[in-house]
């Protein structure tokens, strides 16, 4: 009797949720102060997967910090490549051609399928919703394999460039497209008939992490997170980029500003993506894909087909009489083949050799030597064919070699000034500021990630609420910590 | 339904960037060092004294109305220009859809600019990467710790003069190697016993 009439003492609880815990997307970890169910305090932890992209950034060539921007928000990288190229285009000052626009306009569509069908999945999955997990991925599938089609690559594609995109697209790449764009649309009513009015999804989506339009904009919260708010701000309505201005779509908002109306805003906008699809392949102009500017962009590498080409089965050897012994090649060689002592003749094992040339530009003395079909001829042979000139093709498809080694590598010569491009990614609005010396590389470079804005909103979504409801709103902010911690 | 479907409106008073430039500049005739422009986008390059008033003036003045800090970071220009670090301050208004960037000098013997918390909540983790990478202290920030990099980390890793492979020698650092340690003890304990 006397024990329960003891006032007890209450006091918060403390519970660490991650970084390893599968709701959070990734490397996110939450310090939750709870009382009781009720969420008091949430303390963010990010930085788990910070690489110093922009760090990188500086001291690579506008051209090799491309294949970065990937790693970024790996979900949706065609976005993010688009996002980089389109900036460093302005920051250059060129032009890119209509084909070139309307292909990236294209992909990067695909890309905001793909992205919105895996956060659905992912999202519906952790409310409780299993069976759109499998639906989605199944579709998903289907643009990854196109994105395989064009470019070899299904995650991390590196597919456009700076002045327009990598290779021109084959018909029957439009061919599929076209027909997933039929079958997509009659599946999105499909996962709308699974979830929408779905008793359990609407309790824990309905009245969950409100935010007002005006707060959720003095938040820096952009892309459907925002909408769902009510606001109307696309980055490709306001400042369009590639070919959103010659093609028509709306852009859905919401009213309420929480978690059912951020799902429906992506539910519609995937109708909208369908949409600029189907009018950007009817609009496909005919032309060139990449910008004739050769001071600034990548040309084709057609005048070194006489080495790159399979067919000539080309071997690397070192002329004994022309070579000083320096060593340049023996450290720049990335396969270790080549060995040899300091003011002696080097020697390449041809056995390890990768052809990949990497030699042949580091060495000063020219004493590398190029032999077309050499490749598995005896080491006798290969001396004697060393000894003698190289013929005129080779010799000119080398300079070339030489040269496009260099460009990419210093990079163009770029005009002195700061600026800021923003693109609309699926995730909000990506940007790079970039701050240009005259050299060819970034003095700065800086990516602003809609991911790492979102995730610094989950405080205010989430006070207030129930622990449950922590993942609805992790869900419907829709990060990638790849790209939040950069 | 919840959801509508709405066609973006067209812009309804656009004022050109180097207009609000000129502006800033009637405002604030002390503060202003220089107005930089480059492909279409204007910089206005400020002192850092009155940082707080100037992006109050933007947010809340009906005609400018900058609600949407797009970007804050910061460049450090060592050996380059004086001062060296400039905090950059991107700023868009989604109703009249016109920009405007503000460059606050930061000299390196006083690396203290005050916050813009109060005027946009957003920007509370931009300060604090920017406090991370740079060294650039926000006063009046509510909550100014590293966010990416560990909280014992020493130097701040965008600054010019900090190496892009870290410091020679320093291959851990020092909260990593207690913990190494101390799973190393762990892994020697007698069961047994």
């Amino acid at each position: 009797m006397e024990q329960s009439e003891k006032i007890f003492e209450t006091r918060e609880l403390n519970v660490s949720m991650g970084p390893q815990h599968p709701a959070t997307h990734g490397v996110l970890r939450l310090v939750l102060d709870l009382d009781g169910e009720t969420i008091v305090k949430v303390t963010p932890y990010v930085g788990y997967l910070h690489r110093g992209i922009e760090k990188l950034g500086e001291s690579l060539s506008y051209f090799q910090a491309l294949p970065l921007t990937d790693r970024m928000d790996y979900v949706s990288a065609m976005s993010n490549n688009i996002g980089y190229v389109v900036a460093v285009e302005k920051l250059f000052g060129i032009e890119v051609p209509e084909r070139a626009k309307y292909i990236r306009t294209i992909v990067g569509e695909m890309s905001r399928v793909s992205n919105h069908l895996l956060w659905l999945a992912t999202h519906a999955l952790d409310i409780g919703a299993m069976t759109v997990f499998l639906y989605c991925f199944r579709d998903r599938e289907w643009i990854l394999d196109l994105f395989e089609m064009i470019c070899g690559a299904r995650l991390t594609v590196t597919y456009p460039r700076i002045g327009g995109v990598r290779n021109d697209v084959p018909q029957e790449f439009l061919d599929s497209l076209w027909k997933f764009t039929d079958e997509f649309e009659a599946r999105i009513v499909e996962y709308e008939t699974l979830i929408d009015q779905n008793r359990i999804w609407l309790l824990r989506t309905k009245g969950i992490g409100i935010i007002s339009g005006e707060e959720a904009v003095n938040w820096g919260m952009t892309g459907p997170t925002l909408r769902g708010s009510g606001v109307s701000y696309d980055i490709r309505k306001h400042m369009p980029y590639d070919a959103y201005d010659k093609v028509e779509f709306d852009v859905p908002i919401g009213s309420e500003g929480d978690v059912y109306d951020r799902y429906r805003c992506r539910m519609l906008e995937m109708r909208e993506s369908i949409k600029i699809l189907r009018q950007c392949i009817e609009q496909l102009p005919a032309g060139p894909v990449m910008a004739t500017a050769p001071k600034f962009t990548l040309q084709p590498k057609d005048a070194m087909m006489p080495i790159t080409h399979p067919v000539n089965e080309v071997a690397y050897v070192v002329d004994a009489k022309a070579c000083k012994g320096c060593g340049m090649c023996l450290r720049a060689c990335p396969a270790k083949a080549i060995a040899g002592e300091k003011k002696q003749a080097h020697k390449i094992d041809q056995a390890l050799c990768l052809q990949c040339a990497t030699c042949f530009v580091s060495c000063k003395f020219k004493a590398l030597k190029i032999i077309p079909g050499g490749k598995g001829l005896s080491e006798d042979k290969l001396n004697e064919a060393a000894a003698m000139p190289m013929p005129d093709e080779i010799k000119k498809a080398g300079e070339h070699l030489v040269a496009q080694f260099e460009f990419i590598k210093k990079g163009p010569k770029v005009p002195e000034g700061d600026l800021y491009v923003a693109t609309e990614v699926p995730k909000g609005e990506l940007g790079f500021y970039f701050v240009s010396d005259g050299s060819g590389k970034p003095y700065r470079m800086r990516v602003r990630a809609p991911s790492f804005i979102h995730a610094g909103v989950l405080p205010r979504l989430c006070v207030g609420h129930l622990v449950a409801d922590v993942i609805s709103n992790i869900g419907t902010i829709d990060i990638v910590l790849g790209e939040c911690d950069r | 339904m919840a959801v509508v479907l709405s066609r973006a409106a067209t812009p309804s008073q656009r004022i050109e960037p180097a207009q609000i430039a000129e502006r800033i500049k009637e405002k604030f005739p002390e503060e202003v060092v220089e107005i930089v422009s480059f492909r279409d986008q204007v910089s206005v390059i400020v002192r850092k004294s009155r940082i707080l008033g100037i992006c109050r003036y933007l947010h809340d003045d009906p005609e400018i109305s900058c609600d949407h800090l797009q970007d804050l970071t910061a460049v450090d220009y060592k050996g380059k220009k004086e001062p060296r670090f400039e905090v950059v301050y991107n700023l868009y208004s989604i109703r009249h859809r016109h920009a405007i960037r503000i460059r606050a000098q930061v000299p390196e013997n006083d690396t203290s600019i005050s916050s813009t918390v109060p005027v946009w909540a957003g920007v509370d983790w931009h300060e604090r990467e920017c406090f991370d990478m740079f060294g650039i202290t926000f006063a009046g920030h509510p909550d100014l710790r590293r966010i990416l990099m560990p909280e014992d980390w020493e130097g701040h890793p965008l600054r010019k003069d900090y190496p892009l492979k870290g410091y020679e020698g320093e291959q851990d650092w020092k909260e990593f190697t207690d913990v190494v340690k101390r799973s190393r003890e762990l892994k020697d304990f007698d069961w047994q016993g």
